[in-house]
């Protein structure tokens, strides 16, 4: 195996292009525009489906930082690791499809709402998060820092899920539940993007994770190379002084 | 400007940033693997 691949990734993989590519058929050309927002709501099957991968993301990220705090785990560090990264950046594609969607229905790009002031600041903790897992510290004391940043980040998500209920906005309450206004087609070409992110979500998880096993065997490969060379040195320095 | 700009735009830069770190993520693992002996490749199966 020369490549972070394998059989359950191609079958995940080949379903998640198939399940994007009928997304987009019925995002872009099969579902009708929307009586208010009109072709715009289009952006609703990008919109929606990247922010449930980000949730789905720091989920993980927060049940794997819980497990690592308890046994210590490479596997559940490092698959709390990239679950968080995927996260960031299907949070950044919500900002910016919800900017984009902004102009036209609200008349502006940003506005200092509840909902979209909470998911920023949940961008940049989990960007935080992202940065110590990258600070020069032993891989312990990072991987620890980050399990507890990681735990408590997940605050952010419940602020951002319920800030459309608790303030009054500019967003729009919740998409999907009792008041669902999409109905039919709509109903359908969102629920299968959802399906299709998912998808990608989950193949681009195990990818990353894979990803982040082999940084950690390349990581501890080279620090007990240099750990070996050291003693060499060492030894060598005090058979010289022996021997002088 | 037209919705249809501002759906285009949506969705191109989506796609173009998920097609841009999966081929990151799909490299960076070819490239890491080669480095990496048989033995410790764990969890690629």
């Amino acid at each position: 195996m020369t490549s972070t691949s394998s059989k359950a990734t191609y079958v995940v993989g080949w379903a998640a292009l198939v399940a994007l590519a009928l997304s987009l058929l019925f995002a872009l050309v099969l579902s009708p525009p929307e009586a208010n927002m009109g072709d715009s709501v289009r952006l609703l099957y990008i919109h929606l489906p990247t922010i449930a991968v980000s949730y789905v993301g720091y989920g993980i990220t927060f049940i794997g930082s819980v497990i690592y705090l308890r046994n210590r785990s490479a596997f559940w560090d490092l698959l709390a690791g990239a679950a968080a990264e995927i996260g960031v950046l299907f949070t950044a594609f919500v900002l910016i499809t919800g900017a984009i969607w902004g102009k036209p229905t609200w008349g502006t790009y940003w506005e200092w709402d509840p909902r979209l002031t909470a998911t920023t600041v949940m961008f940049i903790m989990y960007l935080g998060y992202l940065a110590i897992r990258r600070m020069d510290l032993p891989q312990e004391v990072r991987s620890r820092r980050a399990a507890v940043v990681g735990i408590v980040a997940i605050a952010n998500l419940i602020i951002v899920r319920y800030s459309v209920q608790w303030w009054r906005g500019l967003h729009q309450g919740r998409t999907l539940g009792v008041d669902t206004q999409l109905d039919g087609l709509m109903l359908f070409s969102l629920f299968l993007s959802v399906v299709a992110f998912l998808l990608l979500g989950a193949w681009l998880l195990v990818h990353r994770f894979r990803v982040a096993w082999l940084e950690r065997q390349v990581e501890d490969m080279r620090l007990a190379r240099a750990l070996s060379e050291r003693r060499g040195e060492a030894g060598g320095a005090t058979l010289g002084g022996a021997v002088s | 400007m037209n919705h249809w700009t501002f759906v285009i735009t949506g969705y191109v830069i989506v796609f173009v940033g998920i097609a841009v770190y999966v081929a990151w993520v799909l490299v960076r693992g070819r490239s890491l693997t080669n480095e990496v002996p048989e033995e410790r490749r764990r969890f690629l199966d």
